[in-house]
């Protein structure tokens, strides 16, 4: 089973890096997810590994993964160690100053479970397909709407408006 | 505990007491008849066939490639939801305590199983424990590549022991086959050994609740007199012969070949863990203990039953 979904953002590709990159986010993006947490000693990078969990039918299915591609800012990938077998990735590409195309990819699947996991795989494909979906569409509202506030707070500032809106950064 | 030792020795299955000596005394009570010659007979037949407790025959990778099969079982035929799997200990052993329903086809068993895997792993020792005759049942023989152990103190404590999660249905037979209008209600038939086990191996008691499994078939009587009259308590350690009204069987009396499960809604509660000595102090009484869990249980069960619009449909 393999699924993607992609998205243009109105913000500069760091901005957007910055977000999908941080384990301590994901739960407030990522559809489906469950569990997204730091195991281990680092905490982002490769070689780090956190234990997530994806919400697909009557199961939550996951384990531990491992970030097996780390090129900040375009790409970043992550294959299981332990648990359902998958690989996935975040792809992102700069198109303007600020604008950049975010697209993920999972593929997952039970490689010895013959016709019914030939079946379930064509079951579980939509449901993962809109999760992916709602996930690129959550991270672009919460990657333009942070950016709003920040432009805002930055223009507050500048007009020597007092600070401690608790907005900005 | 001495029992432990006796398991250990000849015995097959690792169990106890009188069990053990089913083949070397007539216990069975039905004296030198040829009926009781031939009972004799097929109950020996049943305890060869019980394979010996090995833990080590569970296997991972066969779990694994069965995951699918269950998930769509479970997604599609029950509509499955398991709630509060993060409650359950991340690692370490853990006795996992359910509520058992829907005759022998038990399918908030394949539920909870499917679950237990996908959320923790295939990697993390799991175990089950069930009736003799279920792991005897040709064809089941699978069963025990899945974890599945026959039910023994002895075979429990193994694997407690070995660090694993183990899931067992203290109302086991007697729970499963009870008449439809009690389904929603937790019935353990009074045993307590699995809180003895808890205490002796000092492990956390998760209690898992499930509605749904008992709106599979129409459950009617237990036929606890019926299975008294031909003498199966003594033979098989079955109490009960259970009467139910089943697909494709119309009337079904035993339930031993199964039968197809009504596609009704299955929906599971893990609760928080339960540290017995920190909660009952450090001699605690086991029927406090039991009370409490069945309380607890109960209580959950009812708000599960209160979320419920129709039977079956959910």
């Amino acid at each position: 089973m393999r699924a993607t979904a992609a998205a243009a953002i109105s913000a500069p590709i760091e901005t957007v890096w910055d977000v999908v990159s941080d384990p301590g986010r994901a739960l407030s993006f990522m559809s489906g997810v469950t569990r997204w947490e730091i195991e281990g000693e680092e905490r982002v990078g490769l070689g780090a590994r956190y234990r997530m969990l994806l919400r697909v039918g009557s199961a939550e299915v996951g384990g531990l993964i491992e970030i097996v591609e780390w090129d900040p800012p375009k790409e970043l990938a992550w294959t299981s160690i332990t648990g359902v077998d998958q690989r996935g990735r975040w792809r992102l590409r700069s198109v303007a100053a600020n604008r950049t195309t975010a697209e993920i990819r999972l593929a997952a699947g039970v490689p010895g479970a013959g016709v019914s996991g030939w079946i379930a795989e064509r079951i579980a494909q939509p449901i993962v397909s809109s999760h992916l979906r709602n996930t690129v569409e959550q991270l672009t509202r919460l990657v333009e709407h942070e950016r709003m506030r920040e432009q805002a707070a930055a223009r507050r500032s500048a007009r020597g408006a007092p600070a401690g809106t608790g907005l900005a950064g | 505990m001495a029992d432990a030792g006796v398991a250990d020795s000849a015995h097959r299955n690792g169990h106890v007491g009188s069990d053990a000596a089913h083949g070397e005394r007539d216990d069975t009570g039905l004296g030198p008849s040829l009926l009781g010659r031939a009972a004799r007979g097929v109950a020996r037949q049943v305890q060869s066939r019980i394979p010996r407790a090995d833990l080590d025959e569970r296997d991972p990778d066969f779990i694994r490639e069965r995951l699918p099969l269950m998930w769509l079982a479970a997604s599609l035929w029950y509509r499955a939801e398991v709630r509060g799997l993060g409650n359950i200990p991340d690692d370490g052993p853990v006795l996992m305590v359910g509520n058992h329903s829907g005759g022998n086809m038990t399918p908030d068993t394949v539920v909870f199983t499917l679950a237990f895997n996908t959320y923790f792993g295939v990697e993390r020792p799991f175990y089950q424990l069930a009736h003799n005759l279920v792991l005897s049942m040709p064809g089941l023989g699978s069963l025990r590549r899945f974890g599945t152990v026959a039910a023994s103190p002895a075979n429990a404590r193994k694997a407690l022991q070995a660090g694993a999660a183990l899931l067992v249905y203290p109302g086991g037979d007697y729970e499963v086959h009870r008449p439809f209008w009690q389904r929603n209600r937790v019935d353990f038939d009074g045993r307590k050994g699995f809180i003895r086990l808890a205490l002796q191996e000092n492990v956390p008691i998760v209690p898992v609740v499930s509605i749904g499994g008992h709106e599979t078939a129409l459950f009617l009587t237990r036929g606890e007199g019926l299975a008294r009259l031909l003498a199966l308590d003594r033979v098989f350690r079955l109490k009960v012969l259970p009467i139910s009204l089943s697909l494709p069987w119309g009337v079904n009396v035993g339930d031993m070949l199964g039968h197809i499960p009504l596609p009704a809604k299955i929906t599971v509660e893990t609760l928080p863990p339960i540290h017995l000595k920190d909660e009952f102090g450090p001699d605690p009484d086991v029927d406090e203990i039991y009370d409490h869990l069945i309380r607890l249980m109960q209580e959950t069960l009812d708000a599960l039953a209160e979320e419920r619009r129709l039977p079956v449909i959910g």
